[in-house]
């Protein structure tokens, strides 16, 4: 599985598991907005951590800030390289 | 028990019957041969007065060491099997050691260099040398503390000797054994009221497999069997040995004893006692718990019972009992201004029990949110499939830490990674989560592990 259709599988899981309603998952969907609080984040990037071998916040040497789903899907194709 | 601290405990055991012994692995030593025997040749009047160390390799010396140095050593340190040995100079200077009792298995040590060095031997030999007067015995242990020279707490006999508040052993029908080593306190809860009651003392052997540890139980009949929550979870897996001991008291402690592990001991003993009690090496024993259920009565709390009063500031439980050790050694005071161990375990309220939540100083912050990984382990091992568990943080970009666990199921082997019924199981795990526990304290992630680590304490080894 792609390392985009991972990171939106586990935003729908999480978003099941946390009873909140999740905005359509596009390329320029803004993060903030997509219906994950900063828990669900913190759980996704655990989980991401899990399946993807890689946490690129925490291991990059400068910080990440990624805004959109696009970019923050960008981060990990980075991490994974 | 004013003169208890300077008893023989020679004395006492010249009363047991011939059945009564100390049984490790190799040996079994009738108590009652010290009597008018020695297991340290003919150094006993050598170690009159004097600060003993005492650093034997194996249980059974230690044992019967032990029976001899009361009443005849100013002070005895009791050092753990697994005592750092960069740690020995600073020990022996803090508690003016001048004296060590080893045996075959004690490896040499420069810290040893100008003590006075006297072996102890399970050959029991005629004791020629007439006994000095008794004197007060100090008995000094080492707490466990992770990192730095330990800290060295004082007791003595009398404050050991009330450590159990349990069903008292009959004269030489009773075998008792502990997971617990006993120059630890857990086990050193045991030791005394086994000596003293006239009980056998089922003791294991270095490097001895719990399998054949349950296995020797088991043949010398065990009554009174003693462990932490992870021991007893651990034990619990050892089948069919397990099934072969019939112990009529179990007693839990050193750990937070959940619902389920008590539920899978009153399965596996449907006639026994089922005891956990709540002791530390600082505080001695505050209560037991014998009714089978997790917590403590709240009308625990606010009154003297057996000699013990408890109360809750900020959340953690204090303790102020006559079982509390004298002191630390260096004289760090141990107790507030009216008496009170901090106990540093944090306890919450609900119905008519307090429960323990954890360890102050284990608490995950999940952003900003305190999260006890013990009270989620004890959900997690309340699922069916689930023998035990350990909760950790993770760090995490977003909130600081979150919580994953590590998950040991029942019977035998590994289920398939990704497999669908571990898909499912894990699934079903989290679903019992979500529905008891709050969103931030349900882990993010689970893995199944065979095994999980077990410290020499016999507590679950968290990483700090």
């Amino acid at each position: 599985m792609s390392i985009k259709l991972t990171i939106m599988e586990q935003m729908e899981q999480i978003a099941r598991e946390h009873g909140k309603i999740l905005a359509p998952l596009k390329e320029d969907l803004v993060l903030a907005d997509c219906g994950l609080d900063s828990l669900g984040f913190a759980v996704l990037v655990a989980r991401l951590e899990d399946r993807l071998g890689v946490d690129p916040f925490s291991s990059a040497e400068e910080a990440v800030f990624p805004v959109t789903l696009g970019e923050f899907v960008k981060v990990y194709e980075h991490g994974r390289r | 028990m004013a003169d208890v601290d300077a008893a023989s405990l020679r004395a006492i055991v010249a009363r047991h019957g011939p059945a009564v012994s100390f049984l490790d692995r190799d040996a079994a030593l009738c108590m009652r041969e010290l009597a008018c025997g020695t297991s340290l040749g003919g150094c006993v009047p050598a170690l009159a007065g004097r600060s003993v160390l005492l650093a034997t390799a194996s249980q059974l010396t230690s044992a019967l060491a032990l029976i001899e140095l009361q009443g005849l050593a100013r002070r005895i340190v009791i050092l753990p099997p697994d005592a750092d040995p960069t740690h020995l100079a600073a020990v022996i200077a803090a508690a003016g050691v001048d004296a060590a009792v080893i045996d075959e298995g004690t490896p040499a040590h420069r810290a040893f260099d100008g003590l006075a060095l006297v072996a102890c031997s399970p050959l029991i030999a005629p004791l020629i040398d007439a006994l000095p007067p008794s004197v007060p015995t100090e008995w000094m242990m080492l707490t466990s503390g992770t990192t730095g020279v330990p800290k060295m707490v004082r007791h003595d006999l009398g404050t050991l000797r009330s450590a159990l508040v349990a069903p008292s052993p009959a004269d030489g029908a009773d075998v008792w054994g502990t997971f617990y080593d006993i120059r630890r306190y857990g086990g050193l809860q045991i030791y005394p009221r086994a000596v003293c009651g006239g009980a056998s003392l089922v003791l294991s052997s270095a490097g001895e497999a719990i399998a054949d540890h349950l296995a020797r139980l088991a043949a010398h009949g065990v009554t009174h069997l003693s462990g932490t929550p992870s021991q007893w979870r651990r034990a619990l897996m050892m089948v069919p040995a397990i099934e072969a001991i019939a112990p009529r008291y179990v007693r839990l402690s050193g750990e937070i004893a959940d619902q389920a592990v008590l539920d899978s001991l009153r399965a596996a003993f449907a006639d026994a006692i089922i005891g956990h009690a709540y002791a530390s090496t600082e505080a001695g024993v505050a209560f037991d718990v014998n009714d089978g259920l997790a917590g403590f009565p709240a009308d625990y709390v606010g009154v003297v019972r057996n000699g013990v009063a408890m109360k809750i500031v900020d959340g953690t439980l204090r303790i102020r009992s006559s079982g509390a050790a004298k002191a630390y050694v260096g004289g760090e005071p141990l107790v507030d201004d009216a008496g009170f161990v901090d106990t540093g375990d944090m306890v919450e309220w609900y119905g008519e029990r307090f429960h323990f939540a954890g360890r102050r100083g284990g608490i995950i912050n999940v952003g900003g949110l305190k999260v006890h990984p013990e009270e989620i382990e004890a959900v997690i091992n309340r699922h069916p499939s689930v023998r035990m568990s350990l909760v950790q943080g993770r760090q995490n970009p977003v909130t600081g830490s979150i919580v994953v666990a590590d998950v040991v199921l029942k019977g035998e082997g590994l289920i398939a990674e990704k497999s669908p019924h571990q898909i499912a199981l894990k699934d079903d795990i989290l679903k019992l989560c979500r529905e008891t526990l709050p969103r931030h304290k349900v882990p993010a992630a689970i893995s199944f592990v065979p095994a999980l680590k077990v410290a020499a304490t016999g507590k679950l080894v968290r990483r700090q």
